[in-house]
């Protein structure tokens, strides 16, 4: 059924956009494969694609004006793509679940939250009103929501920003899914509710085994939720490593440029952040080359006439990038030079 | 006679001046409120089924601090703790309902209207949402010039030649001059927000969430802008954020604010390092570092519960609630704002500035109890 425990595999995945301003390419040719089990972090900022990505996983790109012009998804052996809408609806939800950015759009305002959930496992599990009544009160509680009995019958807006999360969650988790799909969840909350949600996806990802794909642009999330990163640019996988590796030995200039864009307590204090010059990519009119030349460091006419290769640095670390060896050489350097000070400043405080 | 009057305690719940050798300061706020009246609680709304109870938003309640010339003051905290509606009283695009804001000794609360427009030319504001904030139907030429003509700076050819320089300070090309603020990027308009705040030659810049619907690689570009302008002309500003990050990296002090009061304020580094209030160290806990190592490792202090309602807000230390280190006496008493380590202030009854570390204070104590007021709920 699934091919050496792989739960996912994209291959080669194509969703384009018909628009009045030309073709916008949003994701271009993503490959990438989810172990059973892991945490892949997808991160990337406005107009690289990972949202569409998650959205053509589960065929929820509107056509028209999109399309999934190619390419394979294979959910544990088969091939989604081939299959017929009413297959796709019976993974939907039951064996793959999303959890999305703003939860006042993903839950009917209209209806009480019982009610939503309790549609879920009526569908996919067959349940009886009662069945999925109480199953309702049981997912509430897995989440955290207290008082889950009295308030399961509330509308959304009787909730805070948090707990419609934690509502979300719940029945994202409802009928046991085998992937969770997280687009930015706790992105619109504040930071001690994100910490509380973080907590909360880890403990159910170590109680029940299900995969995640965790979208977001926060580089401090991904650091600590994540097996395995692929970071995108332009529609494109510009780099996909383990996760320790990717941030001790990032291979590409955008990815390194994104880790120096974040304020560092370690930085020196006053010094200037780097910054990525230039803007966010036009996906509608790429230039030609690599799209990430406009704004490289390490640009060179090469980059803006030919297309870079995907370089293997490891036997799990890729990398878009003409010079993708050279980079990773350097990351090596630069790790040595702070290992270097580590041991001399540590060698100095125990003098 | 008012509670505070009747304990004879109107002025000795507020910090010294900081005495630290420097300038006078440049804006002093004493006792700050902002307070929003929802109405219910009469016999009326009682018949009609509205609110049993009067509802008031005590969205700023009481913040006193000075800003001091040249220097970048942090205001943190999440949503709903008050921190955009004090800046904008600040420069009064909310109207406080108590307390001064003093600027080079005139109290900016109580002025006019009129009087107010002629001190807006020191205090300007930028704005947290960079598409909401320009006026569509303007150009950016017109946006960035119209504060020019508002007081009269300049005209005609001269105040063209400004606005140019202006956008060449911001980064901007001349080129889009003429261009409306639907042509540019998230980044780019707000750029044209900074301009247009430094069109007048301000004192003072209150920047509300400057960042926040910005790219990360855009904010680093905006933030360190931010920096450059700052020395090279003088400016002061006051820094609203809910990202931790970035105002650990802007700021020369910072204040955390959690519904309506400031429960912390020391130099940025102190505040990350060691920080004194639970709230604080649970705040920075909560901020996700960047680095797989120190993550898998670090012991993390997760809150519980929600952030409560501004709306008729918990008694006694606001923060009560959600607190490990919670006793009785927190219940009851509203802990003021006391200096605990030189230039380092917290508010809470349990520290002291001879016991400073909540952890090893004894159960049940509360050393900083002899400086606090008693509250009658009210």
């Amino acid at each position: 059924m699934s091919r050496n425990g792989n739960l996912l595999e994209v291959r080669d995945l194509r969703t384009y956009f018909e628009t009045d301003d030309g073709t916008v390419k949003a994701v271009d040719g993503i490959t990438f494969d989810l172990k059973r089990g892991e945490t892949l972090g997808i991160v990337g900022e406005s107009g690289s694609g990972k949202s569409v990505t998650n959205l053509s996983i589960i065929r929820l790109i509107p056509e028209p004006p999109g399309k999934i012009v190619s390419g394979e998804i294979i959910f544990n052996g088969q091939d989604i793509m081939a299959l017929p809408s009413d297959e796709v609806r019976r993974i939907r939800g039951k064996r793959i679940a999303m959890i999305f950015q703003d939860p006042m759009t993903s839950l009917n305002p209209f209806m009480r939250i019982s009610r939503q959930l309790m549609e879920i496992t009526e569908l996919h599990l067959g349940h009886s009103r009662d069945q999925a009544y109480e199953h309702a009160i049981k997912m509430l509680e897995t989440v955290g929501i207290p008082d889950a009995r009295s308030r399961v019958d509330s509308y959304p807006h009787e909730f805070s920003g948090g707990m419609r999360q934690r509502v979300m969650i719940a029945m994202a988790l409802s009928c046991e899914p085998e992937l969770l799909i997280a687009d930015e969840p706790t992105t619109a909350l504040d930071v001690t509710i994100q910490a509380q949600i973080l907590e909360l996806i880890r403990k159910l990802k170590e109680d029940t085994g299900t995969s995640v794909i965790l979208i977001t642009h926060d580089l401090g999330v991904v650091a600590g939720m994540t097996d395995h990163i692929i970071v995108m640019y332009a529609g494109k996988v510009f780099e996909q490593s383990p996760t320790r590796e990717l941030f001790a030995l990032p291979g590409n200039p955008y990815t390194k440029g994104l880790l120096r864009s974040v304020p560092d307590p370690a930085h020196e204090e006053g010094t200037e952040l780097y910054q990525i010059p230039g803007l966010p990519p036009d996906v509608a009119h790429l230039p030609p080359g690599c799209p990430f030349a406009p704004r490289c460091y390490r640009a060179e006419e090469i980059c803006k006439r030919e297309y870079p290769p995907f370089v293997q640095l490891t036997s799990e670390h890729f990398s878009l990038c003409h010079f993708a060896e050279e980079v990773y050489a350097n990351s090596h350097e630069e790790r040595r030079e702070r290992d270097r000070i580590k041991a001399e400043s540590a060698s100095v405080e125990s003098e | 006679m008012s509670t505070e009057a009747a304990f004879g305690l109107s002025g000795s719940n507020m910090p010294p001046p900081i005495e630290r050798g420097r300038d006078e300061e440049l804006i002093a706020i004493r006792d700050l409120k902002v307070h929003f009246d929802l109405g219910g609680g009469t016999i009326w709304d009682k018949m009609v089924g509205g609110s049993p109870v009067r509802r008031i938003v005590k969205a700023v309640d009481g913040v006193t601090i000075d800003i001091y010339p040249g220097e970048t003051l942090g205001l943190v905290g999440e949503s709903g703790c008050g921190k955009s509606t004090l800046g904008r009283a600040l420069v009064r695009l909310t109207e406080p309902t108590g307390g001064s804001v003093l600027y080079k000794g005139q109290d900016l609360a109580k002025l006019s209207q009129r009087q107010m427009r002629q001190h807006r030319r020191h205090l300007q504001m930028i704005f947290q949402d960079p598409y909401a904030s320009l006026n569509p139907r303007m150009t950016v030429g017109q946006i960035i010039g119209e504060p020019l003509d508002t007081f009269k700076l300049a005209r005609g050819r001269e105040a063209e030649q400004r606005v140019q320089q202006l956008m060449e300070t911001v980064g901007l090309s001349k080129r889009f001059i003429k261009r409306y603020p639907h042509e540019f990027s998230g980044g780019q308009r707000q750029r044209i927000g900074i301009a247009r705040a430094l069109a007048v030659d301000p004192d003072f810049i209150v920047a509300d969430e400057p960042i926040s619907a910005l790219d990360v690689s855009i904010q680093a570009q905006i933030m360190n802008l931010m920096e450059k302008l700052r020395r090279e002309k003088n400016l002061t500003y006051l820094f609203i954020s809910h990202d931790l990050r970035a105002i650990r990296h802007v700021s020369d002090r910072v204040a955390v604010m959690y519904l309506g009061k400031l429960v912390e304020v020391a130099d940025a580094k102190v505040i990350y390092d060691e920080p004194l209030m639970p709230y604080t160290k649970a705040l920075i806990s909560a901020v996700p570092v960047p680095d797989p190592e120190i993550e898998s490792t670090r012991q993390r202090i997760v809150l519980q519960g929600d952030v409560p309602s501004p709306i008729n807000p918990p008694s006694g230390c606001r923060f009560h609630t959600r607190c490990p280190f919670v006793i009785e006496a927190c219940k009851e008493i509203v802990p003021p704002l006391a200096e605990i380590k030189p230039n380092h202030f917290a508010a809470c009854i349990r520290i002291s500035p001879e016991q400073p570390h909540i952890e090893d204070v004894a159960p049940g104590d509360a050393p900083g109890l002899r400086d606090a007021e008693r509250v009658i709920a009210s």
